[in-house]
């Protein structure tokens, strides 16, 4: 495999990159909306999120998203590794000094390492809710007793209780704001969208996007560090 | 004023190369960069300071700013502190008196190092053979303005076109990447109607060879535009990233249809 994706162009890899990451920046809205309902935003918030849940793990069609969210991460993870590797290849030599340009910030810089924050992230992620979903690992222990391996407001409660985790949770989704502030508008960059006077409102949106999804995941867990 | 430069030595391509640390005295705040390595080696040439005596390569040649043959990595920034200048229109007024200058080369796979400061930039000149001109037929000079052009078109392939393909871009790169080289000299040929008949097969051509000579790929960073001594927009990458794309669906119709490409 790796030596076809080696003959595709960097440009292509970029493109599927950047399509594959827009993806993903819709999903994160989507997981956040019915996150958010973990609070006591409204009275009813326990049982809007839990039809939310039957909703998403029932329906048909977001079984087929399902299947194009998966394809979405592997396509972005193993393209995003390979073209690290070739861009790391590119200079064999490093310099001995290099002072920064007045345009490099250090959210385009880290883009990988943010990157293996959030695949961090992902794998506690998934050994904490998706797998038990299918049945293959315990859901995680806690005061909540854990309905059914669907009861993910339960399995949500014993993880956040846990304030090592609420900590950790906290320190990789700012991981995640960081790598969406650079990854938004440098999608578009890539996809050949640069316009004068609509790129000034692709940043713009950009940073809001970021800062809300990453204070909105926060939110979560620092409503548990709390109380 | 008076500088000590850490310089690179390096015999050969072959040759493991190190800094070597020389001091200048007595150099004048007007002189420029390349000036001042001029004296230096003249220095080493008379007073043979070192034996055998070798002066310090680097490239130049108008020292006017256009040529695009100077590539110092002064300080941690291809051609120096000043935004928008070559290293031969940088001036030692730019610096402070008693500094200590670290000059390095470009560093990339496909620059190889040639001598000291010199670096092989002939992967640019393979990638502009891949298709960075127009083919037309040879004979009477055309009427000007034969061909109207948009005057906004005409000054944003005016502005692509003042890359003098130095190398700052891939120099600055985190991933020594071409892209902004490659996009300027897309982009002055796909604005312009003389260059729009062969700009599908040119962005493929050039794309393609710039990824087999080992540049990186754009990770918008942006540090090649801050970094450019022209002041080239990474709009153009953008739009070169356009018209790749452009290419690449047309080139897949071609070939349901049947037809050839080029």
């Amino acid at each position: 495999m790796s030596q076809t994706l080696l003959k595709i162009s960097s440009i292509s890899k970029k493109v599927f990159m950047s399509l594959a990451g827009l993806f993903l920046i819709i999903f994160l809205v989507v997981h956040l909306s019915i996150n958010l309902f973990i609070l006591p935003i409204t009275e009813n918030h326990q049982e809007i999120f839990k039809q939310a849940v039957e909703f998403m793990t029932t329906f048909p069609l977001i079984k087929v998203m399902e299947v194009v969210l998966f394809g979405a991460f592997i396509l972005h993870i193993i393209l995003g590794v390979v073209l690290q590797i070739e861009n790391w290849m590119a200079r064999p030599v490093g310099y001995a000094v290099s002072t920064k340009s007045k345009t490099d910030s250090p959210f385009s810089r880290f883009s990988i390492h943010t990157g293996v924050i959030i695949f961090i992230f992902l794998v506690i992620h998934f050994m904490n809710f998706y797998f038990v979903k299918l049945g293959w690992v315990d859901p995680p222990a806690g005061d909540m007793p854990v309905a059914d391996k669907h009861d993910f407001y339960n399995m949500a409660l014993n993880v956040f209780n846990n304030p090592v985790y609420s900590v950790l949770y906290i320190v990789l989704i700012l991981g995640l704001g960081f790598h969406l502030h650079h990854a938004f508008q440098a999608a578009f960059q890539s996809l050949g969208l640069n316009h004068p006077k609509y790129t000034p409102w692709i940043k713009g949106i950009g940073l809001i996007y970021s800062i809300v999804i990453t204070i909105g995941f926060i939110s979560i867990p620092l409503y548990f560090l709390i109380n | 004023m008076n500088f000590t430069l850490k310089i690179w030595r390096q015999e050969n391509a072959k040759a493991k190369g190190r800094f070597k640390t020389y001091k200048v005295e007595n150099i004048s705040p007007d002189c420029s960069f390349l000036e001042m390595l001029d004296i230096l080696n003249q220095q080493l040439i008379e007073d043979k300071i070192e034996l055998p005596v070798d002066p310090i390569a680097f490239d130049h040649d108008c020292r006017e700013g256009i040529c695009g043959m100077c590539s110092l990595y002064i300080n941690g920034r291809p051609h120096g502190p000043e935004q928008g200048t070559t290293v031969c229109q940088l001036h030692m007024r730019k610096f402070k008196d008693g500094d200590t200058i670290t000059i390095e080369p470009w560093r990339a796979k496909a620059f190889p190092v040639i001598k000291d400061l010199m670096v092989d930039r002939s992967a640019f000149d393979k990638i502009i053979q891949e298709g960075g001109y127009i083919s037309v037929s040879t004979g009477g000079v055309p009427d000007a303005n034969a061909i109207p052009i948009p005057k906004e078109d005409a000054d944003l392939a005016m502005d692509a076109a003042a890359c003098i393909g130095c190398g700052a871009c891939v120099a600055a790169c985190k991933n020594a990447s071409a892209m902004l080289f490659v996009a300027a000299k897309v982009s002055q040929f796909a604005l312009l109607p003389q260059g729009k008949v062969e700009a599908e097969k040119r962005a493929l051509a050039m794309v393609a060879k710039m990824d087999e000579l080992g540049f990186g790929s754009c990770t918008n960073t942006y540090a090649c535009e801050a970094e450019c001594p022209k002041n080239i927009s990474v709009e153009n990458i953008a739009r070169l990233n356009r018209e790749y794309l452009k290419a690449k669906v047309k080139k897949a119709d071609r070939k349901r249809e049947g037809g050839g490409f080029g």
